[in-house]
This record gives structure tokens, C-alpha cells and sequence, in this order.
């Protein structure tokens, strides 16, 4: 079926069999290979990107049900010469070793944390109305679904506690 | 100097923008074929009928070849030739590959592989440890057995003895970027290939060997691993192997990816083992004398099982002097997949049985097991003469004599055996033993420990980390807390470093400068997120006195430095930075020259710092010095290699320096458990670990807190099932519990040793990819601690300690009368 997504701002058509996933038309179709296949099931997090905003596990969302939706992959978040606050902090703490999960913790982080700014509370959160201090624990709750095998954690949450700061000084 | 800065991986902007390259992101030709095995559904057994005639009719499908279309069937093994690419027709594990499909699309082809239609005649299968012991079924003729001194007399006059055994888990690699490679049929029948491997040497010599063609023929690129831990030293060779054989027939570009599920029923593990001890012991916990028995289950082939495995035995002892001692060795050989390199290759197995011992030794006297650990250590090392970490006097060396090859001339390699495996363990020249040092304790293996640093750097951890106090209050806690109970334990390690196949230890590199005073790096060593292309750079830029950023990093190439080893036993930074830290003074030593000459001063005399040359008084830029040196027809391309010295070992009789010297650290940890369920948490952990002078801190803690959470992983929550068919049905993440973000300690204390390396390593660092990975044993004792509270008996913990084992290990303490 011929589709069309709004992929980090730019229309592109793509002719796809209709049970094609979002990762693998991203990747095998469109050449966006940042989103990287980890386990294939949703599992890992290595393919997480956003849908209006909102993090999804590419390869659990099909390719035609992103129609209408704004696909943010890693590429759409910055570039070497415009990082966003996290992929900047992400750099200057050294949040990854091998880098393969790191496309999707960052995408995860940047829908995190507006999912903190919006008062969504989660397991961790000691006051279920808020306010959410970034504390270890709320991060670690709420990345647990990105998983980085060298174990870059520590480094991981340094990353987006100092770039929430950042935001928060803007 | 740009050595010990904690500098940012090279690699850094690319993987934040989603730009880093792996190996299934390389575009390829649209006429690429995309691979897939088809797979065993039994352990063992014969194929009596293979019929692929459904899987040939597929969408898609180009070719599907199985045994027949081969002769004969290309070898995948790193060491026995034990591993055809595909069945031959024995089936000898569960998810054995059987034939080879080869489709336009990565999914026709993974489709197309489950249609064939396979008849089987089944066999019993020999799936534990239980069940080869029956058999006998083994790699070796029988057990490696080490002695040294006589540990039945010394344990049979103890005044006391604790005895016991327990099972030890594997542990899935699960790098996050599986196995995957791709071949580009180039003109004349040459091959490129891209691999994700932590071996390119290997790679180019399997598949060489596969089609026939001389290694000259075959080009193999890395640019990098989405992480290998030992799980690419081998294990990607039937996936480069396979690509290279259908490009070789098709004349089209092929990539094999495995798909994660299959990536985990394939491919080889860390080794599974039961572990028997038996120790004597005095009034104050020092041992007398103590007997191993390592119970290895090595899978169908034999792979890199026998160094794993001697490498265990290599730490039997960890920190504690052993006049007395025992180890008796089996590999056996299951049905299952073939076990391989993990991270430590076998060291933390054996450091396991060591810890257990004094865990033991520690309850059955009623003492803190620090105490008992202390007792034990081996004597401190000799104060280093001079300040700065200088050698300390040893026996005299004489690298290029070693290099040539002192002693027996070699037999005649037999051409179809990788030298450069880990696995290539017979036939090769043994040197004779090491002498001590006089007065210096030796390991079981009879190698002076002249190094040892363990009880400064306990000292200092047990104060940083607040050990008795903590202790005490622990106690206090669990005396008033009757469901939950905490737990803390400190464990030290000594890791050996070099390859134990002492003529793996060796490194080149080439470095060009170019007119425009740019410089191109490249080494034998393969990056997979540990750093090495970073620190390789700083040793570099430091030699040649320019910003590390100015170095341009390439990928490794089999074409630009042959014979590599792999990047494996943590040697990565060591004979890398040495090898490339030669060619860049050669290089710096033909420019000085050049310019020396220019200003008639010595070469001695010229300076090269923060990207300028000085000399005579003036200063020009690097980029200046490199033109006029091009213009005076100077070399500004050369080699350097590296080759540690020091080595002497001899594998059968388990005797000499496999070691150029030991990496320490340890590790204190605090655990609690739920009694009731056997749930546990860490709550704080503090780590102090010997990395030498530190290349780069910032990536050597990254390895260390790394390195922590994965051992601990390994002991706690990684945990293989097989069924009782020899299906292992912890094939993905949502079965394998991987540590997660969350899994990372509340308090999570790391600090660096930071004391020179006393051996003349790369800027006298330390080599750091392994040794820490076994400071995560301390989590495990910890629990043993919590459960130690809960009753009178000794807990026996099995690892991993998931709940379910936990709860019964509290059972059987509450239980015990």
C-alpha cells in the first residue's frame, strides 16, 4: 500500500507491504537507519522514536498506523551542529559505551521528560498529584524500558538530570 | 600531554545523532541477498530427510543450499574444525543450523526457513552436567588436573574443614546489536567483508578457508560492535562465512542478520559449571589446603572451552596465597550450544569458587569474612624502588630474542588452524617455567606475585565505603527486621592479563601523516564501546604533541594491519597503544630528525607539543613540519608493533608466567531480601578498581560501573533455562532478565586506584575490559550475608540468586538445626 508519514518534518511517500513495521520501513525504506533493531519485540528499546510527542516501540507499531502522526527519530531531534539538550548531555557525560541503545534512550528521555513536565506520575513517584523531583529513582523507573547492555546507567541518568536543568534555565 | 584526560569517546557525536554506523546500517547494492539458517527443533539426533522444496518455492527465495551443496560443508570453529556451518547430517543441539536460505529480503528469507520439511531419527541427549559425566563425554581425553604442593594431606591435618558444591550459571551475551555480517563480491573472486566481530583476523581466515582463496584475497572492515563481551570473538564466523559463500556463487552482495530469538538459540554463552571445593583450615580462618572440581558444560563444540576453562583454574586462587592446593578440570560436551568467550573467559568462574570458600570458612568459624579474606591475601608487594612506578628488578628480558623465537623451532603450522585464535591451543611452542623471584609467594600455577596491592587498597575501600560500621548497624537492623534482612559483603579481585596463548600477544599499527599535517590511525584492535579507538588516540596525539581530535580514527582493516589478534582478554588498549605509540615515534623521530638537520641542532632537541614543533628557538606548526618533510622526501608512513614480554607458560603442566602482571580491585556491597519471597535489591555499592596511570578516567569508570552491573547480573538475575529437550526457552529479553536502569545500585560510589602500573605498560596503565566484571561477585556474597541471617545454616546459594533461589536458600538456613 502506498503511505505517507511526516517523518522529523519532511512528507515522504513510501510503498510498503500494509504489515511492515514503522522500524523496518524507517530503516529499510526510508534509510533512516539511526533507530536501530535490538530484540524485535519490544523488549529493549532500542527503536523507540516519537509519535506526536510520545514515545513508541517502532517495531511494535506498524508503518500505516503512523499516517497523520509526526514521526520524531533521533535524526529529527538535532543535528552535530544543533544537539538538543540531551544528545549535548548525553556526549558530555559519556551516557552510552557502544552507542547501540543510544538513539532510543535519547528519544525515550526527550518524551520522558515531557511526560514529567505534563504531571504523569509513575511507579516511582512518591506523590501521586506531584510535583516529581528527577530523582534516580523516578528516572530509572521511567527509562526502564530502554536497556543498555554495557550498562552505561549511571552515566545515562547524569545525562538527563543535567539536561532537564538545562531546560529548566531556559 | 593528552594522556589521562577523561576525554569523550570518538565516536560520541555520531551515536547522539543516530549517525553512527553498525554493520546493518552500511547501505548495500539493491540487488543484496539477505540470509537466514534454518534450524534444528531437536538436541540431538540424525537428519533422515531434509526436504527444502517448500522453502525453495518461496516469495523471494534465490537460493537455499544445504548439506549436499557442499563439499564439503565450510568450518566455523576457532579451534577443532568441530563446526560446520551447517548439520552434515548429526544433529547436535537444538537450534543447529541445517540449511542456508538466501532471499531478497531479510523477512522472505527468515519465512522461507521455516517451511522445510525435516524428518529426524532422535537420540537421547545429553543436556547436564549429570548426564556427560554418565557418558564420559568430554573435550580432552580427561580432566586437567594443577597441583601444587599436596592439598589431601594438607586438608587431611586440618584442624578444621568445610566441603560443599554448587551450580553457577551461564550468561547470554545480548549484545544489543546481534550477530550480523555482510560480504561485497569484488572483481577476480576477492571478498570484502563486514563484519561485527571482535575478530577480523579470524574472520578473513574462516572464510578464506571456506572458498578456498589465500587470506591475501579477502579484506575484512570493522568499524564497530554494538557491544561484543566476548560474544564476537567466534561466534560471528558462520554469518561471515555463510555471506562470503553466496556471494562468492551468486556474484551478489549478501547480509546475514540473526534475528534475536535465533541470535540467542545459535549462538554460544558464557560456560555453566558446577563447582566442588573442599577446604582445611586453622583457628583463624587461614587455609591449609584446598581441592577444586570444576564441572564445565562446554556444549556441542569445543569453540574456545579449553582456555575458558584453564582460565578458570588461572584463578582459582584470586587474592589468596595457596601453598596448598588442587584443581581438577572438566570440559564436558553437551548437547547444548557451544559455550564461549565472556567477558573474563572463564576467570570469574573460578574467582567464584575461591570466594565461596572463604564465604564458607567465614560461617563455619563465625567470623567477618573480611577477616578471613585478609588472612589470606597474598604478601604485599616490594615497595618500588624509585618514585614514578619503575620496574622493579626481575629477571633480566630480552624481548627480541622472545620475539624471534628462543627455544625449539615450531612445527610446520597446519594451514587450516587460526594461529591467531585463542582457540588454536595445540601444537604450539611452550616456553620453559618463569624463574621466581626468590622470596616472592606464588600462584597455583607457580607464578611470583610480586605486584599485590590488595590489602592498601582494602584498607582504603573498607574506610571509604564504612565497612564495620555498616556492618555493625547491619547486624542491629536484621536483629529488629524479621521479614526483610540486609547484607553486605566486600570481595577483592586479581585478574590476570595477557592472552594465556602467549604468542596472541602481540599488536601493529600503521599511522600515515599526511602533507597537510593531518594523521590517520589504525590498529589491530576492534571497537565495541570500551573506548579503545579513544585511548588509542591519546596515546597518539600525546607522542605527537597534538589535540587527540586531530587524529582521524579509521575503522580496522585486515588490509591495513594483517595478523591481528582479537580484541579479547582486556589486552585491547595495551598492545594496541603500544603498537601504535611505536610507529608514531618512528614517524616523530624521522620529522625531528628532518628538522634538526634543518637548524643543525640533535633531533633530541626538538620539541612536539600543543600542535607546534620547537626547535633552534622557533616554532612552527605540525602541519608546517609535515609539508616540509613531504617536500625533503621524508617517510611519513610507518608501522609499529608490539609484543609483551615477560611470558613463559606451558598450558599442560600449568606452570609459568602466562601474565605480564595483575589488575585489582574490589568491591563492597549492600543487599536486601524479602524472606518471604526471596525478592532482593541492591541498595548501596562502593567500588575501588586498579587501572594503572588511567588512560581516560571517564571512559574507565564508564567500564567499570559497566562491568559491575553485568557480573552482578550474571549472579543474580540472568538466568538460562533449557527444557527438558534441550530447548532453551530464555530466548529473548522478556524471559532473560537483562539489568535494567533501575537495576543500577541507589549508591553507586566508584573511584580509581591510581597508582602507576609497576609493568612498563602503554603510559603504565592497566588494562580494565575484564577485571572489574568479577567485582560483581560482592553482590552475590552479600546476599549470601542476608540469607545468612535469617538461621543458623550455611545459605549454599546457587547463581544466579533470583528469588526463587533465594527463598530456598533461606528456607534451608531456617531449617537447619
Amino acid at each position: 500500500m502506498q503511505i505517507s508519514l511526516d517523518i522529523n518534518g519532511s512528507l515522504r511517500d513510501v510503498y510498503l507491504d500494509p504489515r511492515t513495521t514503522l522500524l523496518d520501513a524507517l530503516r529499510s525504506h526510508l534509510g533512516l537507519t539511526g533507530t536501530k533493531k535490538g530484540c524485535d519485540h519490544g523488549q529493549c528499546g532500542a527503536c523507540t522514536v516519537l509519535l506526536d510527542g510520545r514515545r513508541v516501540n517502532a517495531c511494535l507499531t506498524l508503518a500505516c498506523m503512523a499516517q497523520g502522526a509526526k514521526v520524531t527519530t533521533i535524526e529529527g531531534l538535532g543535528s552535530s551542529d544543533a544537539l538538543s539538550p540531551l544528545q549535548a548531555q548525553f556526549l558530555n557525560h559519556d551516557g552510552f559505551q557502544c552507542g547501540f541503545c543510544t538513539p532510543g534512550q535519547i528519544c525515550s528521555a526527550t518524551a520522558m521528560l515531557e511526560e514529567l513536565a505534563a504531571g504523569w506520575p509513575s511507579h516511582a513517584s512518591t506523590d501521586l498529584e506531584g510535583p516529581f523531583p528527577l530523582s534516580h529513582a523516578e528516572i530509572a523507573e521511567r527509562m526502564s524500558g530502554n536497556l543498555c547492555r554495557c550498562a552505561a546507567y549511571s552515566n545515562i541518568v547524569d545525562a538527563i538530570q543535567n539536561a532537564a536543568k538545562d531546560g529548566d534555565a531556559k | 600531554m593528552s594522556l589521562g584526560k577523561s576525554l569523550p569517546h570518538d565516536a560520541a557525536p555520531l551515536h547522539v545523532t543516530g549517525q553512527a554506523r553498525y554493520v546493518d546500517d552500511i547501505p548495500l547494492p539493491a540487488t543484496a541477498l539477505h540470509l537466514a539458517f534454518g534450524l534444528s527443533t531437536i538436541a540431538h539426533g540424525e537428519v533422515t530427510a531434509l526436504d527444502l522444496s517448500a522453502v525453495r518455492a518461496a516469495p523471494g527465495v534465490v537460493a537455499v543450499y544445504g548439506p549436499e551443496d557442499f563439499d564439503p560443508v565450510p568450518d566455523c570453529s576457532p579451534s577443532a574444525h568441530d563446526e560446520p556451518m551447517i548439520s552434515t547430517g548429526e544433529v547436535l543441539y537444538l537450534g543447529m543450523p541445517l540449511f542456508l536460505v538466501a532471499a531478497d529480503s531479510h523477512l522472505a528469507a527468515r519465512k522461507a526457513a521455516r517451511l522445510a520439511k525435516v524428518s529426524y531419527t532422535e537420540k537421547p541427549a545429553l543436556l547436564t552436567v549429570d548426564d556427560a559425566l554418565a557418558a564420559n563425554s568430554r573435550f580432552e581425553d580427561g580432566p586437567v588436573i594443577w597441583a601444587k604442593g599436596d592439598a589431601a594431606r594438607a586438608i587431611a591435618t586440618a584442624p578444621h574443614v568445610v566441603e560443599g558444591q554448587f551450580e553457577l550459571g551461564g550468561q547470554e551475551h545480548f549484545y544489543l546489536e546481534g550477530q550480523v555480517a555482510a560480504c561485497l563480491p569484488l572483481e577476480g573472486g576477492d571478498l570484502l567483508v563486514h563484519a561485527s566481530t571482535q575478530h577480523p583476523t579470524e574472520i578473513q581466515h574462516k572464510v578464506a578457508h571456506a572458498l578456498h582463496l589465500p587470506m591475501s584475497a579477502v579484506r575484512v572492515e570493522v568499524r564497530r560492535m554494538g557491544g561484543g563481551f566476548g560474544g564476537k570473538e567466534s561466534q560471528g564466523n558462520a554469518l561471515a562465512i555463510a555471506c562470503a559463500v553466496v556471494a562468492a556463487r551468486t556474484g551478489r552482495p549478501a547480509k546475514m542478520r540473526y534475528d534475536r530469538d535465533d541470535d540467542m538459540m545459535i549462538t554460544g554463552k558464557r560456560h555453566d559449571l558446577r563447582l566442588l571445593y573442599r577446604a582445611g583450615f586453622d583457628d583463624r580462618g587461614q587455609l591449609t589446603g584446598v581441592a577444586f572440581t570444576h564441572l564445565f558444560r562446554c556444549g556441542w563444540a569445543q569453540d574456545l572451552s579449553l582456555p575458558v576453562a584453564d582460565r578458570a583454574m588461572l584463578h582459582a586462587d584470586n587474592c589468596y596465597h595457596l601453598p596448598h592446593i588442587r584443581i581438577e578440570s572438566h570440559r564436558l560436551k553437551t548437547h547444548t550450544q557451544s559455550a564461549t568467550a565472556f567477558r573474563g573467559f572463564g576467570g570469574p568462574q573460578g574467582m567464584v569458587g575461591i570466594e565461596r570458600v572463604m564465604d564458607h570458612v567465614a560461617h563455619a568459624l563465625g567470623r567477618d569474612p573480611l577477616e578471613v579474606r585478609r588472612a589470606n591475601f597474598y604478601a604485599p608487594a616490594e615497595p618500588v624502588a624509585s618514585a614514578g612506578g619503575a620496574s622493579p628488578p626481575g629477571p633480566p628480558e630480552d624481548i627480541s630474542e622472545q620475539a624471534i623465537g628462543a627455544g625449539p623451532v615450531p612445527p610446520s603450522p597446519d594451514e587450516t588452524v587460526d594461529l591467531t585464535s585463542r582457540g588454536a591451543v595445540e601444537g604450539q611452542p611452550e616456553r620453559g617455567v618463569a624463574p621466581a623471584s626468590p622470596g616472592a609467594q606464588t600462584t597455583p600455577f607457580f607464578m611470583p606475585v610480586e605486584d599485590f596491592i590488595g590489602h592498601e587498597l582494602v584498607a582504603r575501600l573498607v574506610e571509604t565505603s564504612d565497612y564495620a560500621a555498616r556492618r555493625a548497624a547491619i547486624a542491629d537492623w536484621n536483629a529488629a527486621s524479621p521479614i526483610l534482612k540486609r547484607g553486605i559483603a566486600l570481595t577483592p579481585v586479581k585478574f590476570g592479563i595477557s592472552f594465556t596463548l602467549t604468542h596472541l600477544n602481540q599488536a601493529g599499527a600503521l599511522v600515515h601523516v599526511y602533507q597537510d599535517g593531518s594523521i590517520h590511525l589504525n590498529h589491530g584492535g576492534t571497537e565495541m564501546g570500551q573506548g579503545l579507538f579513544q585511548k588509542v588516540a591519546q596515546v597518539a596525539a600525546g607522542v605527537f604533541g597534538v589535540d587527540p581530535y586531530a587524529i582521524k580514527i579509521t575503522a580496522t582493516d585486515t588490509a591495513k594491519v594483517p595478523n591481528t589478534s582479537a580484541t579479547a582478554a582486556s589486552s585491547g588498549s595495551d598492545l594496541n597503544g603500544m603498537a601504535a605509540r611505536a610507529a608514531c615515534l618512528t614517524l616523530r623521530d624521522r620529522m625531528a630528525a628532518f628538522i634538526a638537520g634543518k637548524h643543525q641542532v640533535k633531533a633530541d632537541a626538538v620539541r612536539f607539543e600543543g600542535g607546534r614543533v620547537r626547535v633552534a628557538g622557533e616554532s612552527y606548526g605540525f602541519d608546517q613540519v609535515a609539508a616540509w618533510a613531504y617536500l625533503a622526501r621524508v617517510s611519513l608512513s610507518s608501522t609499529g608493533f608490539y609484543a609483551t614480554p615477560k611470558l613463559q607458560w606451558d598450558r599442560k603442566a600449568g606452570k609459568g608466567r602466562p601474565f605480564l602482571y595483575f589488575a585489582y580491585g574490589a568491591a563492597v556491597t549492600e543487599v536486601v531480601i524479602d524472606t518471604l519471597t526471596g525478592e532482593n535489591r541492591i541498595l548501596r555499592a562502593d567500588l575501588l578498581h586498579d587501572t594503572g596511570n588511567s588512560l581516560n578516567p571517564a571512559l574507565d569508570i564508564g567500564q567499570i560501573e559497566g562491568a559491575y552491573v553485568q557480573g552482578a547480573g550474571w549472579l543474580t538475575t540472568e538466568e538460562l533455562v533449557w527444557d527438558g529437550k534441550g530447548r532453551l526457552t530464555t530466548h529473548a529479553p522478556s524471559t532473560y532478565k537483562l539489568p535494567a536502569c533501575s537495576d543500577r545500585p541507589d549508591v553507586f560510589n566508584v573511584a580509581l586506584w591510581g597508582r602507576p602500573n609497576r609493568e612498563d605498560s602503554v603510559g603504565r596503565s592497566k588494562a580494565v575490559g575484564e577485571p572489574p566484571f568479577m567485582l560483581g561477585i560482592s553482590a552475590f556474597y552479600a546476599l549470601s550475608d542476608a540469607v545468612a541471617a535469617c538461621g543458623p545454616g550455611y545459605p549454599a546459594l546457587d547463581a544466579p540468586a533470583t528469588p526463587e533461589r533465594v527463598l530456598a536458600a533461606v528456607q534451608r538456613v531456617q531449617a537447619h538445626v
